[in-house]
């Protein structure tokens, strides 16, 4: 295995550690914070699949569409054929809205920009009109989900966030290693050069199209795991999962994040929770604004979003390093 | 030249955008290994003819034939994967990438076998654009970011990207526009070297007659939209039609005279 692989693969294994062992002690001290987190896991995957695609010069405005369609998809199949086993929730989930993503791909990736980001929105806005109408799973009001359990394992209701919240970290650690690799391999390398000059990818015989069905793709899949999670999270699905502003909420992410790092993605969806929920304690109907100020300020200080914080730093000491060792070789 | 030994052939090629004609009645035929450079003023053809052999172009009648094959209908990306490269006039790089980086994506489009799987870094990988660097004297740059580099040596580095598949022809467009006097030589140079290593045919676009003297063995001179000379260097630059409407070297009433006569 190469060095690298070897490194992201060990820093996801001390990820996951890490987490479940600070679900432990959420668990003993504010159980609240495992359901945010979950949440903000579901989130994150959702937004790490815009990533996925700001790396290749795109950014959907209508992820809502794979989200929801994750979210109902699992969500039936919980509801109409009572599978209520989440991991197999969650592939379900995700393997809906690929398939999606995959067939409605080839009509997008024709198109690039604005264009692209609106017929993503419109596509969300038909699948939220259609689920509207649709009164035989629930209409406009949706429909409720059982507890899921776990490979059998039904957790009392204490456990319950518990349960959910170590299912969610393993799946956030995993897609975000999966991440990682793909962004660090040869074909990650080339996607990032599509987003700088399509032209010259053509040029040096790789397909741009092909790129963006790809990130598309992948951005359905974690679309469709958020989704899943965040329905047995909330244990109620409805057609809000592909309305605009839910999708406006990833980009909020995204934009927030940055596309260099993968953990970046989740650290900003907690960071939006976690300011909604004390918002909407301390400070009700202002919480928007706590938001845009928040954006306003990454963007002007850290346009690369949060995740280019710590390769600012990382820049910020090697042209130190140099300058002194220029220094030391001209005394 | 035998056909066998011909790699790229124009037959017949139309271009006209709107009232300008591009390319009219253009018949090439390029043996395998030559250095051709087309010589022309702005807007004379030499850009529409390379846009139309890379693919970027359609002809509106005519074909491209290469290696044997019509290759009129493919595109800019089919064709680089035969073997048709090129270059670009102003340097199509990735700005924020260092040159190596730069080369690293190159060398990942030609080699997509398993590059899901397979680090970008790899030492295989890595050794490979390393060894592109050293041939065009850029091993100095691989950590340099692309968008502080000088113009010469963008352009080597961008020439470099379209050498990555070892192309069978390569178009370079203008290899020593933008960069001083005294670089030009230098620069050719270099890229002659490198070249030197492969049996590759070069097809250049150059307006400097001492680089097209010394580094081409046929000329191409391109005049609205029709070539009007095609032979060795020595033999075009001398034509009275190409140092009107070329090179401007000829005094115009020389040029009267002997069309009276």
């Amino acid at each position: 295995m190469h060095a690298s692989t070897k490194r992201t693969c060990l820093a996801g294994l001390i990820a996951v550690i890490l987490l479940v062992l600070a679900g432990f002690v959420f668990q003993h001290w504010q159980t609240w914070i495992l359901f945010t987190a979950t949440k903000a896991i579901g989130y994150g995957l959702v937004a790490l699949g815009i990533i996925t695609l700001m790396r290749g010069g795109l950014v959907s405005f209508g992820q809502g569409l794979v989200y929801c369609t994750g979210a109902y998809a699992s969500g039936l199949m919980a509801t109409r054929l009572g599978v209520t086993d989440a991991p197999v929730l969650l592939v379900v989930g995700m393997l809906a809205s690929a398939l999606l993503a995959l067939i409605v791909s080839p009509l997008i990736a024709r198109y690039r920009g604005i264009f692209f980001a609106m017929l993503t929105v419109a596509l969300s806005m038909v699948l939220y009109g259609v689920l509207v109408k649709m009164n035989a799973i629930g209409g406009s009001d949706g429909f409720t989900l059982p507890e899921p359990t776990f490979l059998g394992w039904q957790p009392s209701v204490d456990y319950a966030d518990l349960a959910l919240y170590l299912l969610a970290a393993v799946v956030a650690v995993v897609a975000s290693t999966a991440t990682r690799l793909y962004y660090d391999s040869m074909a990650g390398l080339v996607a990032l050069a599509v987003r700088e000059n399509e032209l010259r990818v053509e040029y040096l015989g790789s397909s741009v199209f092909k790129v963006t069905v790809r990130h598309f793709t992948i951005a359905g899949a974690l679309g469709g795991l958020g989704g899943t999670l965040n329905g047995m999270a909330l244990g109620h699905i409805d057609p809000l999962f592909s309305f605009w502003t839910t999708s406006g909420e990833f980009v909020f992410i995204a934009v927030l994040a940055g596309y260099i790092s993968v953990s970046a993605v989740f650290l900003s969806a907690m960071i939006l929770e976690l300011v909604r929920s004390f918002s909407n304690l301390y400070f009700p109907e202002t919480w928007q604004l706590i938001l845009g100020g928040f954006l306003i300020v990454v963007i002007v200080f850290l346009p690369g979003g949060i995740g280019s914080f710590w390769e600012r730093v990382k820049e910020g000491r090697a042209a130190r390093a140099q300058a002194e060792q220029e220094e030391g070789a001209g005394s | 030249m035998s056909d066998a030994a011909i790699i790229l052939e124009a037959r017949d090629v139309q271009k006209r955008f709107g009232a300008v004609v591009a390319a009219q009645d253009i018949n090439i035929k390029v043996g395998l290994g030559e250095k051709l450079s087309l010589i022309g003023a702005n807007g004379a053809g030499k850009t529409t003819f390379m846009n139309i052999v890379t693919g970027y172009l359609k002809p509106d009648a005519g074909s491209i034939h290469f290696d044997g094959l019509d290759v009129t209908k493919l595109n800019p990306r089919q064709l680089t994967r035969r073997g048709v490269c090129r270059s670009f006039q102003i340097p199509q790089l990735y700005e924020p990438m260092t040159a190596l980086e730069n080369l690293l994506v190159a060398i990942g489009t030609s080699n997509q076998a398993f590059s899901l799987l397979r680090p970008a870094r790899d030492a295989a990988v890595l050794d490979q654009g390393h060894a592109l660097l050293k041939r065009f004297g850029l091993e100095g740059y691989a950590e340099r970011k692309v968008s502080e580099l000088p113009g010469g040596v963008r352009k080597l580095l961008d020439i470099a990207m379209a050498l990555v598949r070892r192309p069978k022809v390569l178009l370079l467009d203008e290899p020593t526009s933008g960069v001083s006097v005294d670089e030009k030589f230098p620069l050719m140079e270099t890229v002659m070297e490198a070249l030197s290593e492969e049996e590759v045919t070069v097809i250049f676009v150059e307006h400097d007659m001492e680089i097209v003297t010394r580094y081409s063995d046929r000329v191409l001179a391109f005049y609205q939209g029709q070539v009007i000379a095609d032979d060795d260097p020595g033999e075009v630059l001398a034509d009275k039609a190409v140092q009107k409407y070329v090179t401007g070297t000829a005094k115009a009433d020389a040029v009267e005279e002997e069309a009276g006569a």
